[in-house]
């Protein structure tokens, strides 16, 4: 009987999955839930009054599109840092690789801060960005400076593996068929690349729309302005409105959710096209 | 066979925390930012004075934060013997919320002058030597004054101050348009809406931004202190708000544990003579002043103040500025 089962390397594969099931519900699943079913508490039309209030509407347009915005950036100059680091040597190189990882590790309390001291209007550069009429701190410009911030270590971090593993011998062999170097980078990196960028950009784009502590010391958080929907959350907790704190919740939830799947169905589909599903 | 042996573990453990308990006794004082200091020393006057009365010893433990979300916590069951917080309101969603019933509805009523033993008021800090010539309400709304306030929907403390704005307004103009004509014009000074009392305060004293900030008086003190007495100064309006932090027993919990009497005690002495001198030393106006130290007391100035009461008590008053579609969302909502 033994003999006859398929042969995996890891034994247990029922024990295994009991555990990722279990391990799922009791970290994600059960959590979220939760606030599903407080969201249940509202009727129908009280959960689109408190969802749709032009306050939080208004919110939800900063955070989505600041979010995608700094996920956007985070994707060009993530690519060009990994670049950068997986191809060229240069002294200090191991320095800055480690670098990279300091958003992941800084409390995010402390990124915020530290950058609102340095834009804020008598920082460091502040003081001449103001000037020439460039506000920072207290602006939604400056919600998107912090997501930027945040979210480039997942960028470089998921591309830059992949680069690692890019024979140079497969750009030779386009320049050698005639490739002009955008037509390389094109036609021949980009799709390699493409899906683990895509994840970098969906990873950065998760971690900033959830993102608080940072966001809040530079947003200056004022109504119909620099509100981030986590703001609303906590505001509603702090009148002790834990059904209203809810719905947006989940409303936030259902969102990024869409678009992360949105994004992995993209990314499978990419995939796909440039043959290299597995 | 490793089960059995976790489970001595833990009954072993239970019994050293049980034979712990009945050798001393330690309770939770859940409270708001900032009071660290004042209990800090009030609860080594307070394990002393129980000790020589009682012979038992007795360790408080302490845990600090925002008003309100510190009130969430013991909702949320937090087992907190005392709750000592920015305003009553936090202590009434308390009593209101919980499922397993912590709170008497008039806790209030229990210990003297409204449960509060200590008071303070809203008082501006400016930069020293007072460029902008701040000294009263009206000139904040002055042309090129910026005002540091954190968001009244996020903190306890920036209620204290928008009800200061907004008495004053009142007392001064005698109509409640003109005073949501004040504060409207007021909150077009503030650059930025910190969610917490402390962030504004770094927001000011650290980043340097804005002329005045709107603070509790005993936080204004504790910054020149910190700061050092030559970067600010304080500003006292003609009037302000009489700030009552409350403090109570938590039934619900002390019952459970057996700490209800020691837990009353602790409240008690802070009406006792040492309690207000730490009080006052700590920079909150105390509520027997003839009490506490005489040179304490002379460091607070007169101020013409109206409590809560005035605008009609917590509930009201939470309900008709801070709740969603308050006078505070008025303000911001009208583009």
């Amino acid at each position: 009987m033994a003999a006859a089962r398929t042969f995996r390397v890891l034994p247990g594969f029922n024990l295994t999955l009991g555990y990722t099931l279990g391990y799922m519900s009791l970290l994600i699943l059960i959590p979220l839930a939760a606030v599903f079913l407080k969201t249940t508490e509202l009727t129908w039309g009280e959960f689109i009054d408190v969802v749709t209030a032009p306050q939080v509407v208004a919110t939800y347009k900063l955070s989505f599109g600041a979010s995608l915005l700094a996920a956007a950036i985070n994707a060009v100059f993530g690519l060009m840092l990994a670049w950068a680091l997986v191809r060229y040597s240069f002294p200090g190189k191991k320095i800055v690789d480690a670098l990279v990882d300091l958003p992941f590790a800084l409390p995010t309390a402390v990124a915020g801060i530290a950058l609102t001291a340095l834009y804020a209007k008598n920082g460091w550069l502040g003081q001449y960005l103001e000037p020439i009429g460039i506000k920072v701190a207290f602006t939604p410009l400056g919600v998107l400076v912090a997501l930027v911030f945040i979210g480039l270590p997942f960028v470089v971090r998921t591309v830059q593996p992949i680069l690692e593993d890019l024979d140079t011998e497969l750009e030779e062999a386009a320049t050698c068929l005639g490739a002009q170097r955008w037509q390389t980078f094109r036609h021949v990196i980009l799709p390699i690349l493409l899906p683990a960028l895509m994840t970098g950009f969906a990873l950065a784009f998760a971690r900033a729309v959830g993102e608080y502590g940072s966001v809040i010391f530079i947003a200056g958080n004022l109504p119909y302005v620099s509100e981030i929907t986590p703001l609303m959350i906590i505001t509603k907790l702090e009148q002790y409105d834990y059904r209203g704190a809810t719905a947006i919740a989940s409303v936030m939830l259902l969102f990024s959710f869409t678009l992360l799947l949105i994004i992995n169905g993209l990314q499978a589909w990419t995939a796909k096209r440039t043959g290299r599903d597995r | 066979m490793k089960l059995k042996s976790l489970v001595a573990g833990l009954l072993a453990n239970a019994l050293v925390a049980g034979s712990a308990a009945a050798a001393s006794v330690s309770i939770l004082n859940v409270s708001y930012d900032p009071t660290r200091e004042l209990y800090q020393e009030y609860n080594s006057a307070f394990a002393r004075y129980w000790k020589g009365k009682t012979g038992d010893d007795v360790s408080i433990k302490q845990s600090h934060g925002g008003s309100g979300k510190q009130a969430r916590a013991v909702i949320d069951g937090l087992e907190a013997d005392v709750v000592t917080l920015a305003l009553a309101y936090d202590i009434d969603a308390i009593a209101q919320e919980s499922r397993n019933k912590l709170l008497v509805p008039d806790w209030q009523k229990r210990l003297p002058h409204n449960s509060s033993p200590y008071t303070s008021t809203i008082v501006f800090l400016v930069k020293k030597g007072n460029p902008k010539g701040i000294k009263d309400w009206d000139d904040l709304i002055k042309p090129g004054v910026e005002v540091i306030t954190p968001n009244p929907k996020t903190s306890g403390g920036a209620r204290w101050n928008y009800l200061a704005a907004w008495g004053y307004a009142l007392k001064k103009y005698g109509s409640e348009a003109k005073a949501l004509e004040y504060v409207k014009t007021l909150l077009q000074h503030v650059p930025v809406l910190d969610p917490g009392a402390r962030g504004s305060t770094n927001t000011f004293v650290q980043r340097g931004i804005g002329d005045v900030l709107l603070a509790w008086e005993n936080e204004a003190f504790l910054s020149i202190n910190e700061l050092g007495p030559d970067k600010f100064e304080i500003v006292v309006p003609s009037v302000s708000i009489l700030a009552e932090p409350p403090v109570t027993v938590v039934n619900g919990v002390t019952e459970k544990r057996g700490t209800t009497k020691v837990a009353t005690a602790y409240l008690e002495y802070l009406y006792s003579a040492e309690g207000q001198k730490i009080a006052a030393k700590n920079y909150y106006r105390p509520i027997k002043p003839e009490l506490a130290d005489a040179k304490d007391v002379a460091r607070f100035p007169k101020v013409n103040l109206f409590d809560i009461g005035f605008l009609g008590g917590w509930q009201a008053a939470q309900k008709k500025h801070f709740s969603d579609g308050g006078t505070f969302d008025q303000v911001y909502g009208r583009k």
